[in-house]
């Protein structure tokens, strides 16, 4: 398929313009994301060479203050993992709709495919199995999420760089994270697992290459999974904007 | 602030874009449909929650290695002003923007 016989198809373009529904909140997002980026020390090139590769605002941001202290590059690495393992259950569920793409074209989209873009495929296609015209839904939604996005956090980055670094202005990434984490707060086990994170990563500051983080991590989950086991709670669906 | 070692960092970056790429493809890879364990499922609910907690927690409460003994320091007035407009409008953009709003006079004007 060229592309100009994608451009005209309908499930494509149906995509895109149920991406571009959402194009300013993505926009706000990215311009937020750059700003942190440049303000928290990773400066104008390293902060585009990351919006450009990474491609997942919320493991950025995560990473953005581990940079700032120093931390050796695979706790960086691994904190990347723990914030991105939401995207294995979603790529699970993209295999469902995508599993007859060849399997290089199916990694290469799912790459660009994130958590907007997996919330507006269900809604459009609510029944939950493969029909046709999907891959080319997704194509679309990616097709305008990846420009919005790209460019905002590009305008966010440049905006910033005007800014002196004493204003504080990399605490966006701060706060920006705050919010994301009240919206995961989704039941009892949630609050659990996160209260036990904050605790245990304060608690354990002093260990040495930035341990805290994954101590907290390990904590969290477990206390998790023993309580869900022991008051028999259901998983909630625990999605990211 | 310290200078980060250039090419270093930019190796963690793109380890980083590989870790994307992995997370984002995992069962996207193999040819067969998965089958993801329930324990399994509710532990990749939890971790990004607990590890962005695990970020935040130390940026919001300490500085300097040790808990804040102080109350004048802007970073608790605007993560108690964003936690406040949360409760009362949940949202992305709202709660950072009142946050923002009162960290910046805090910081700027008396350097909190």
């Amino acid at each position: 398929m060229t592309p100009a016989t994608l451009f005209r198809d309908p499930h494509f373009r149906r995509g895109a313009r149920d991406m571009l529904a959402f194009g300013p909140a993505l926009a706000a997002w990215g311009i937020v994301t750059g700003v942190a980026m440049t303000q928290s020390g990773l400066g104008v090139g390293l902060s585009v060479l990351m919006t450009l590769t990474v491609f997942a605002g919320t493991a950025q941001l995560a990473a953005l203050p581990l940079f700032a202290s120093g931390a050796p590059m695979w706790v960086i690495w691994a904190s990347a993992f723990c914030v991105n393992l939401r995207f294995l259950i979603f790529s699970a569920e993209w295999r469902v709709y995508l599993g007859q793409l060849p399997r290089g074209r199916r990694i290469a989209l799912g790459y660009f495919l994130a958590d907007l873009n997996l919330l507006l495929f269900q809604k459009a296609w609510p029944s939950g199995v493969r029909e046709p015209g999907q891959a080319r839904y997704a194509l679309g939604g990616a097709a305008a999420s990846w420009p919005v996005w790209q460019g905002s956090s590009l305008l966010g980055i440049f905006l910033a760089s005007l800014v002196p670094t004493a204003w504080g202005l990399g605490f966006a990434g701060t706060l920006a994270m705050l919010g994301l984490a009240y919206s995961l707060l989704t039941d009892r086990i949630a609050w659990l697992a996160a209260i036990v994170s904050a605790a245990a990563a304060i608690a354990a500051y002093a260990l040495p290459l930035n341990m805290n983080i994954l101590v907290a991590i390990a904590a969290a989950v477990a206390v998790s999974l023993i309580a869900t086991r022991v008051g028999g709670a259901t998983p909630a669906t625990a999605r990211q904007p | 602030m310290t200078t980060l070692p250039f090419a270093e960092t930019a190796l963690t970056i793109v380890g980083m874009a590989a870790v994307t790429m992995i997370a984002r493809g995992f069962f996207l890879f193999a040819d067969r449909e998965p089958r993801i364990p329930e324990p399994l499922q509710r532990a990749l609910q939890m971790a990004p929650l607990a590890a962005i907690v695990a970020v935040l927690a130390p940026e919001i409460f300490m500085a300097h290695g040790a808990l804040v003994t102080t109350w004048r320091d802007a970073r608790l007035f605007a993560a108690a002003a964003a936690t406040v407009y949360y409760a009362w409008r949940p949202g992305m953009l709202g709660p950072l923007l009142a946050g923002f709003a009162v960290y910046l006079p805090l910081h700027l004007r008396w350097g909190w």
